[in-house]
C-alpha cells in the first residue's frame, strides 16, 4: 500500500518511497539517522520531504504501516486499537491542516483528550516533524495528562520530580540518605525509584522494603518502584514483595521488547499481579516506563524506520496500561544517537508532545552523558522548555551525577529552582506533606531547619559509615 | 576526587548541620548535603561539579599514545602491533560505532602478516574506547601482572595489538584474522564524573565479526579505587582458565562475584 511521493523545488526532483521513508527524510537531523542511513542527505531534501509530507492525509498512516502488521505485535496494538469515530473530526485533514488545527486558539484540551484515541503515533510523530520548538511547546501545553496512585500527578500549575538515590552497590543506608536529602527539597512526588546496580531479585526485594518502609513511617503521599527487570518485580510479587509501581524499559517495536526480554503479554501480566495488591490509595495507575529514542536501532529492530518515530510507537505500547508515569531518558543514549545539546533539546520536546497527545503522562530525564557535545547549560534549556510545556515530572538527582549510572540528569536543587521561576508547586498532596513536615514554607520556599529535621533521625542512616 | 569540597557551603539547610551531612555524606558517593543559595547549588559545588565534568571530557578528548604500551609489551618479552580501526577521528568514532569496531584497510594488512603458527589461544589488545587516560594509568599495572601470569600459565598469545579509536567488536575481528580461541580487549570506559580513569575489559570465545554483546564477558571498573587493576589482571587470568577450559564466553561463563549489568535502563 506504498504511495511513490515526488517533487521538484528549486528545478530539482525529489523522490520518496512510502511513509516509512518519507517520514525518516523528513526528520529534523540527528546521529541516530544517520548511523541507521535513514536521514535525509542533506538539509534540502529534508524540507522536500517534510513539503510533500504537509500534504499527506492523516487517514494515509491507517494503511501504508511502516511496520508490517502480520511481523509486529505494537503495530497491531496501534491499528486493532484505533478508535474510528475519535479519528472522524480530522479524518479528512492532511498533516500540514493538523498541525494549524492543534495551534488553532480552538483547539482545547478537552479537545484534545477527544481525539487521542484515534491518533497513531506515526500520525503524531508525521506532524511533529513540521513543528518549531515553539509549537511543540505551545500544542503539547494545552494536553493535561492526570494519573492517581497515592497522589495526583500532572495537574496544571504543577510539577512532579522523580527521587532517584542510586547507589554503585545498592547499599540500603547510602540510598536512604539521597532519600532523605531530596525530600528536603521538595523532591520525590512523582516516585521515589531506584535503579538497582544488580539484577538479583533478592535486592529487588530488599530495596522494594526499604522504600514501603519509609513512605510508611512517614506518611508520604507518593510510591516507591525498583526499576529492575519487570520478570525480577513479578517474582518479587509473587515473593510477597511490598510492590507499588512495576518498571520496564519499552521501545517502538516487538523485536527490541523482545531484545529487553519482554512482550506484551507479559506486561499485562505484570500489571494485574501489581492491582492485585491494591496498594494505590487514589488510584490505580501503577506502571512505569522509560523510552528513549535510539533503543530499536541499538537493538538492530528498527525496520528502517526513523528514531522520532519508532520512539513514538513505544508511546502507543505505554497508554494501552495506562502508566502512572512514563519518560523519555532522552540524552542518556549517547551521542551517535543524539550528537549534541541541540538534537538533545530537539527530541525532548518532540518526545513530550508526541506522548502527551497519544494520551502519556509524559515526563522527561533530562540528561547527558560525557561522550556528548552537551553541558549543564543545555539540561538547564530544555528543563525550562520542558517546565513551560506543561511536562509532568523530571528526574531530582543528588548534584545531578547519577554515580551509579554514570551519567548526569537534573537535580534536587534544579528542581526547585524550575519550581521557582515558573511558579510550579508540588503534586497537591505531597505539597501538604512538605508544609506538614516543615520542608517548605507558605510561600513554597524550603525553610531554613532550626533544628535537626526529624527525617535526620531515620534509623537507616544512624549506624556507622561505610569503607 | 572531585566529590569532596573542603571549603564552607554557604547556604541554608541543610549544611546548618554540617556534622550530620558530613557523616551521611560517608554513607554513599552520591552528591548529598551540599547545601543551597536560595534553593540553588551554593558556588563551591557548582564549579566542583564544572571541574569534574571538565576532566571527564578531557579524557574522551585526550590522544592515545600506544608506544609506552608496546613497549612494556615488548620488554615482557611479547611480540606487539599497533593497529587503528576505520574511524579516522574521534568525531567519526563517536558517531559511528560500526567504524570503530572494525580495522582500518592498513591494520588489517598488518595483523594479516603477522599471524604465528601455531596459531595463539589468545588474542589481546588494548583499545582507547572512551578514555585513553584509563589506559594510559591504569593498563600498564594491569598488562605489568597479566602478561607474566598468562606466560606462567602456558598461554600461547598472539601479537599484543594497540587499537586507536577501537570499540569493544573490535576484539572479533583481530581474533578472527588471528585465528585465535579467545580474545581478550582492555579499553577505557565511557568516564563518569567521578572517575576519568576506569578501564574495562571484554573477553569472547571464538571471535568473529557480528559477535553479539551477550556473548562477551566484562569485568569493569578497573582503577585504583574500584577494582584495582593487579587484582583485575589475577580475575581475568582465571576467567580466561575457565573460558579456554569450558570453551564458551557469555551468560554460561558468570564467575561469581562479579558485577552485573545496570538494570533499568535503555542503553
Amino acid at each position: 500500500m506504498q504511495r511513490r511521493y515526488r517533487t521538484r523545488v528549486a528545478g530539482e526532483t525529489f523522490e520518496f518511497q512510502g511513509l516509512r521513508e518519507l517520514l525518516a527524510r523528513a526528520s529534523p537531523a540527528r546521529s541516530g539517522d544517520e548511523l541507521a542511513g535513514v536521514a535525509a542527505r542533506d538539509e534540502s531534501e529534508r524540507v522536500a520531504a517534510q513539503l510533500l509530507l504537509a500534504d499527506v492525509g492523516l487517514g494515509e498512516f491507517l494503511e501504508d504501516l511502516v511496520v508490517p502488521y502480520e511481523q509486529d505485535e505494537v503495530t497491531r496494538l496501534i491499528v486493532d486499537g484505533h478508535d474510528a469515530p475519535a479519528f472522524a473530526p480530522l479524518a479528512n485533514r492532511s498533516v500540514g491542516e493538523f498541525r494549524d488545527w492543534l495551534l488553532d486558539y480552538g483547539t482545547d484540551a478537552e479537545a484534545l483528550q477527544r481525539l487521542a484515541p484515534g491518533l497513531t503515533p506515526e500520525m503524531v510523530a508525521a506532524v511533529s516533524k513540521l513543528m518549531r520548538n515553539q509549537d511543540l511547546i505551545l500544542a503539547a501545553r494545552k494536553r493535561r495528562v492526570v494519573t492517581r496512585f497515592r497522589n495526583t500527578l500532572g495537574l496544571p500549575g504543577r510539577v512532579s520530580i522523580r527521587l532517584q538515590p542510586n547507589h554503585p552497590a545498592d547499599d540500603p543506608a547510602g540510598i536512604t540518605a539521597s532519600i532523605v536529602d531530596g525530600l528536603l527539597y521538595g523532591c520525590g512526588d512523582a516516585v521515589i525509584g531506584i535503579n538497582p546496580a544488580t539484577d538479583s531479585v533478592e535486592r529487588l526485594i530488599e530495596l522494594t522494603r526499604l522504600l514501603a518502609e519509609l513512605i510508611e513511617r512517614y506518611r508520604i503521599p507518593t510510591q516507591g518502584c525498583v526499576l529492575g527487570h519487570v520478570t525480577a518485580q513479578l517474582e518479587a510479587i509473587e515473593r510477597g514483595a511490598p510492590v507499588d509501581l512495576v518498571f520496564q524499559s519499552i521501545a517502538g517495536t516487538e523485536a527490541a521488547n523482545a531484545a529487553f526480554g519482554f512482550d506484551l503479554a507479559l506486561l499485562r501480566r505484570a500489571r494485574e499481579a501489581a492491582l492485585e495488591l491494591g496498594r494505590g490509595s487514589l488510584g490505580q495507575d501503577l506502571m512505569y516506563f522509560e523510552t528513549g529514542q535510539g533503543s530499536c536501532l541499538s537493538a538492530e529492530a528498527h525496520h528502517g524506520c526513523d528514531q522520532q518515530t519508532l520512539e513514538a510507537r513505544a508511546y502507543a505500547v505505554a497508554r494501552a496500561f495506562s502508566p502512572l508515569l512514563v519518560n523519555t531518558v532522552v540524552g542518556f543514549i549517547g551521542p551517535e544517537y543524539l550528537y549534541d545539546g541541540k538534537q538533545i533539546t530537539r527530541a525532548g520536546l518532540e518526545d513530550h508532545f508526541c506522548g502527551k497527545l497519544l494520551g502519556v503522562p509524559m515526563g522527561c530525564d533530562v540528561c547527558y552523558t560525557n561522550h556528548a557535545e552537551a553541558d549543564q547549560d543545555d539540561m538547564d534549556n530544555l528543563l525550562t522548555l520542558l517546565g513551560v510545556a506543561g511536562c509532568n515530572y523530571f528526574m531530582g538527582v543528588p548534584g545531578a551525577d547519577d554515580v551509579m549510572l554514570s551519567y548526569q540528569s537534573t537535580s534536587f536543587h534544579d528542581s526547585h529552582y524550575l519550581r521557582q521561576v515558573l511558579g510550579l508547586r508540588p503534586a497537591p498532596e505531597f505539597e501538604r506533606w512538605l508544609r506538614e513536615m516543615g520542608i517548605v514554607d507558605e510561600g513554597h520556599r524550603l525553610r531554613p531547619s532550626e533544628t535537626r529535621h526529624r527525617l535526620l533521625a531515620a534509623p537507616e542512616i544512624q549506624g556507622g559509615t561505610e569503607d | 576526587m572531585a566529590r569532596k569540597t573542603e571549603r564552607d557551603s554557604s547556604g541554608d539547610a541543610p549544611s546548618r548541620e554540617p556534622e550530620v551531612w558530613e557523616r551521611l555524606r560517608g554513607l554513599t558517593p552520591a552528591r548529598i548535603g551540599l547545601g543551597r543559595s536560595g534553593g540553588s547549588l551554593p558556588t563551591p559545588h557548582w564549579l566542583d561539579f564544572r571541574l569534574a565534568h571538565a576532566r571527564a571530557r578531557d579524557a574522551v578528548q585526550a590522544v592515545f599514545e600506544p608506544e609506552p604500551i608496546l613497549e612494556q609489551v615488548r620488554a615482557l618479552g611479547f611480540e606487539s602491533l599497533d593497529l587503528a580501526s576505520r574511524a579516522g577521528d574521534i568525531e567519526t568514532y563517536l558517531r559511528r560505532p560500526d567504524q570503530g569496531r572494525r580495522l582500518s584497510r592498513d591494520s588489517r594488512a598488518a595483523l594479516s602478516g603477522a599471524v604465528p603458527e601455531p596459531p595463539p589461544e589468545l588474542a589481546l589488545c588494548v583499545a582507547d574506547g572512551l578514555s585513553a587516560r584509563a589506559v594510559a594509568v591504569q593498563a600498564p599495572t594491569l598488562l605489568a601482572v597479566l602478561l607474566p601470569e598468562l606466560a606462567r600459565r602456558a598461554w600461547r598469545l598472539g601479537p599484543v595489538c594497540t587499537v586507536r579509536h577501537g570499540r569493544v567488536a573490535v576484539q572479533d575481528e583481530i581474533g578472527q584474522l588471528l585465528c585465535a580461541t579467545l580474545a581478550l580487549i582492555l579499553i577505557g570506559e565511557r568516564p563518569g564524573l567521578g572517575c576519568a580513569d576506569s578501564l574495562g575489559a571484554y573477553l569472547v570465545h571464538t571471535p568473529r565479526v557480528g559477535n553479539t554483546d551477550e556473548r562477551r564477558n566484562c569485568v569493569s571498573n578497573i582503577r585504583a579505587q574500584g577494582l584495582h587493576p593487579e587484582r583485575a589482571a589475577l580475575e581475568l587470568v582465571d576467567l580466561l582458565d575457565e573460558a579456554r577450559r569450558r570453551g564458551l564466553s557469555g551468560v554460561g561463563l558468570r564467575l561469581p562475584g562479579l558485577p552485573g549489568s545496570a538494570a533499568g535502563r535503555v542503553s
